[in-house]
């Protein structure tokens, strides 16, 4: 039997001033062969990164102490190396060189004040002592390895000057630049844009293949391990609860956690799943109409004539009807947030109608944002926090009103003794449910819901969006759902709408969007979603650059023109006939 | 509650705490008449003696008790100190929350305003502005609250650029909330803490500032005792009361290190960064 490459056993990790009594990862044992891909996946807490960072130790750095088991590398020489016992020295000489690593953010993990080319050819330097020229030519090739185009351009660049698909395909250029016998790779993708996730992904397969590297691929996403992982291991609270190939450990689950992740994820399935109830008829008058929405933020003045321009949303047009969900989805940048903002005036449009049809008083639209953490003043208790909007509106706090927030508390699963407490007493999830319950408070028509459960670990946001299809039935609200999970947006949405560069480019149905994308960009966007049932697939790879949004000042976008495809489903022509 | 079980618990902390009450006890027996002797009655019989058990800091020129004296003296500076603070603090957090707030060329304009201020050195100013009003307490108190006000608004205003754009402001504004609301209840509620931490370190540039303005003859006026006018009294005499010179200026540099202590003690306590090594 030939001894694999990397073999944990028992691995247990625990923190703080007694880490015996403060273990996190309790007896975590796995091997991997030259070439093999292993993909731990978890939720945040469970101890995923941990057991990654204890096989560099980078984990010692975090305050951790590896507390019981081995884990034995082979060398490159050939010699087995107990990397629990290995003293700094040691593991400097392993790191980097044995095995590379590939963190989160990229914009935080490469130093801003250098340019690209000078850190990949200290990673060369590093590494291999190549120095001057030889190592210009190193990382002139590494940057072709990662298909970065312009590779000469590009080392010349600083990492702000990137984009963040180019930043990690950079930083995967460095962790390759040794030829790492292990490579591991801590949510590489997380931060990404789901068409840019997919060319990362793409890239880890490639290089794979290419230089024969194992690699440690750790994520929270199940669905998208399906397209490189050979082995799966499953981790909860600390334990590894399944581990088994790839096939095995999806399509035949062992462990009730495996299941309850498989099943708690949305997984994309190409409009299949799409909502049933609440369909559009055209009796139902619009609550909120949107016309020709534009919002310019100028960037460079000029002498004489407008300044230059970023179009963040140009010539945006949409309705909503009571009980109805439309989705904006699109990437960074598209321009959907800028909508939102927009039509609760956080940012002034330059243009555009925005018609409320409201029969009562008070703000007809609410919203919820992103980060539950930013959004609720940390100094305010609830009691205060969900008072806001009633004292904005020129309302007392009086028994009536606190009647009213222990009612929309009970209502959203938070306890009544809540009222009393802080914001960082909750958990990411309750946080959200009390901002939904302030957006609540004065019953309005309309919610923005931007992001809402995109901070949050998946079961927590499968709880959270039945409350929001439950709070909408009840109360007949409209939503407007920004986001950029393709799966959440097909179990929430009755419409959808795609942005791209500022502009809506395709509209319609739920169902017939997801089912039949006409615009080239939709189909773009939905053959990246991962799914569960893409093994290994081969992703091409596509180095289309975004358009700049930046235009001349006084700039106009051509009229557009929609080619109606179905009853409810309209494509914007991009070559007008 | 919670900060002041933290400050006693601070090893500097308490020290300073400490001090802090004891000049407050000075300062309120003082201003009650509670001192051993007339602190401005004089004794010509009893001039110039050393400590000694009834004169326990020994008496000046005109035979008045120092002890009796610094205690009054403790006060006016107290006085003084916590006032222009109060004055300095109020002023500068409004100046620091509006610049931040509507930013822009009103940030510009007062900031270049406190950037003039903070150009000049603070005894400096303070002369300037009690040269152009004449000297008195309250003109000491208007002087030093002007000098400190900068700094006030330094502190706050950067803090409220960044709360600013942080996304409960921005739900603030979704709900139609006041600005006064969101500028109290947002901005302001979150910079107590830098607030009282800047409060307390002012204090003691307050308390040096107003020593050294009655030395120069230009805060408290005599007969009243003030620490820097007992100090002056004494520069002549240094040779043959010693005594003179060396309590009141303890007293000063005590209740200077006193402020000191617990504004570095709060700092630790309040900084979200330490909290959690302290807990």
């Amino acid at each position: 039997m030939t001894v694999p490459l990397l073999s944990v056993e028992g691995l247990k990790v625990g923190f703080g001033a007694d880490p015996a009594a403060n273990v996190v990862v309790k007896g975590v044992s796995f091997a991997l062969g030259a070439g093999e891909t292993l993909a731990i996946v978890g939720e945040s807490g469970s101890g995923k990164s941990v057991t990654a960072l204890s096989i560099n130790r980078l984990v010692d750095f975090g305050g951790g102490r590896i507390v019981g088991g081995r884990i034995g590398l082979v060398r490159a020489d050939g010699s087995l190396l107990d990397l629990t016992a290995a003293d700094e020295k040691t593991l400097t000489g392993v790191r980097g060189r044995d095995i590379g690593m590939i963190f989160q953010e990229p914009m935080t993990s490469l130093n801003p004040v250098l340019t690209v080319g000078a850190q990949i050819e200290e990673a060369f330097f590093l590494s291999q002592g190549q120095r001057g020229e030889t190592a210009a030519k190193a990382a002139r090739q590494a940057l072709d390895r990662v298909r970065i185009p312009d590779a000469a351009r590009r080392l010349t660049q600083y990492p702000h000057q990137l984009s963040g698909g180019m930043r990690q395909r950079v930083m995967i250029a460095m962790a390759l630049a040794s030829n790492p016998r292990l490579l591991i790779a801590d949510e590489p993708t997380t931060a990404l844009d789901v068409t840019v996730q997919a060319q990362i992904m793409a890239l880890l397969a490639e290089l794979k293949r290419e230089t024969g590297t194992a690699m440690i691929f750790i994520t929270h996403d199940i669905g998208l391990v399906a397209g490189i992982a050979d082995r799966i291991l499953v981790m909860q609270q600390g334990e590894a609860v399944e581990q088994g190939t790839l096939e095995a450990v999806l399509d035949a689950p062992q462990h009730p956690y495996t299941r309850h992740l498989l099943q708690a994820v949305p997984h994309f399935t190409g409009g299949k799943s799409v909502r049933g109830d609440g369909k559009r008829t055209t009796a139902v008058a619009p609550i909120v109409s949107v016309d020709d929405l534009v919002v310019r933020f100028p960037v460079r003045r000029r002498l004489f004539g407008p300044a230059d321009a970023v179009h963040a949303v140009d010539g945006v047009g949409f309705d909503l009807v009571p009980g109805e969900t439309l989705a904006i989805v699109g990437e960074s940048g598209s321009g959907k947030s800028t909508t939102a903002r927009a039509l609760l005036g956080l940012v002034r449009a330059q243009r555009g109608a925005i018609e409320t049809h409201r029969t009562a008083g008070g703000r007809p639209i609410q919203m919820v944002f992103q980060d539950p953490f930013a959004s609720l003043n940390p100094r305010l208790d609830v009691a205060a926090l969900l008072a806001e909007p009633a004292i904005a509106a020129g309302r007392r706090v009086d028994a009536a009103l606190r009647e009213r927030m222990k009612a929309l508390l009970a209502r959203v699963g938070l306890p009544e003794d809540a009222l009393p407490r802080y914001a960082h007493q909750f958990s990411g999830g309750q946080r959200q449910r009390l901002c939904i319950a302030r957006a609540l408070m004065l019953n309005p028509d309309v919610v923005v819901l931007d992001e809402a459960v995109s901070a949050l670990d998946v079961s927590v946001q499968q709880r959270v969006l039945e409350l929001l299809v439950d709070l909408q039935r009840e109360f007949s609200l409209a939503y407007l759902f920004i986001s950029h999970d393709m799966a959440v947006v097909e179990r929430i949405a009755h419409r959808v709408a795609v942005m791209y560069a500022g502009q809506i480019v395709e509209i319609g149905a739920a169902a017939a969007v997801l089912s039949q994308p006409r615009h080239p960009y939709t189909q773009r966007l939905i053959a990246a979603v991962p799914a569960i049932d893409r093994r290994h697939q081969h992703f091409a790879l596509d180095v289309t650059p975004v358009p700049s949004l930046v235009r001349p000042g006084g700039w106009e976008p051509p009229a557009a023109h929609w080619q109606e495809i179905g009853a409810d489903h309209r494509v914007r022509l991009e070559s007008p006939p | 509650m919670r900060v002041l079980k933290a400050l006693l618990k601070h090893p500097s902390g308490r020290i300073g705490a400490a001090i802090i009450v004891l000049y407050l006890v000075a300062a309120g027996l003082g201003a009650l008449g509670l001192t051993p002797h007339n602190a401005l009655k004089q004794f010509p019989i009893d001039r110039l003696k050393p400590p000694s058990p009834s004169y326990w800091m020994g008496t000046d020129l005109l035979g008045r008790d120092t002890f009796s004296r610094l205690m009054l003296g403790i006060g006016q500076s107290l006085v003084v100190a916590f006032a222009s603070v109060l004055g300095a603090s109020v002023a500068g957090s409004i100046i620091g929350l509006f610049a931040a707030w509507w930013g822009g060329l009103w940030d510009s304009v007062l900031m270049r305003l406190t950037d003039v201020l903070l150009a000049f050195p603070a005894i400096l100013l303070a002369l300037l502005i009690i040269a152009i009003v004449g000297p008195g307490t309250y003109t000491s108190i208007a002087a030093i609250a002007i000098v400190y006000t900068p700094i006030f608004a330094r502190v706050v205003r950067g803090p409220a650029l960044s709360l600013k754009r942080r996304d409960f402001v921005d739900a603030a504004r979704t709900f139609g909330s006041s600005q006064g609301y969101i500028l109290t209840r947002h901005l302001l509620l979150n910079l107590v803490a830098p607030l009282t931490v800047q409060v307390t370190l002012a204090l003691a540039w307050a308390l040096l500032t107003e020593a050294g303005l009655s030395f120069l003859g230009l805060g408290t006026q005599p007969p009243a005792p003030s620490l820097g006018l007992m100090l002056a009294d004494s520069k002549n005499l240094m040779q043959h009361a010693p005594w003179l010179m060396l309590f009141p200026g303890l007293t000063v540099m005590l209740g200077i290190l006193g402020f000191n202590l617990t504004g570095d003690a709060l700092r630790d306590i309040l900084d979200p960064r330490t909290k959690a090594r302290a807990a």
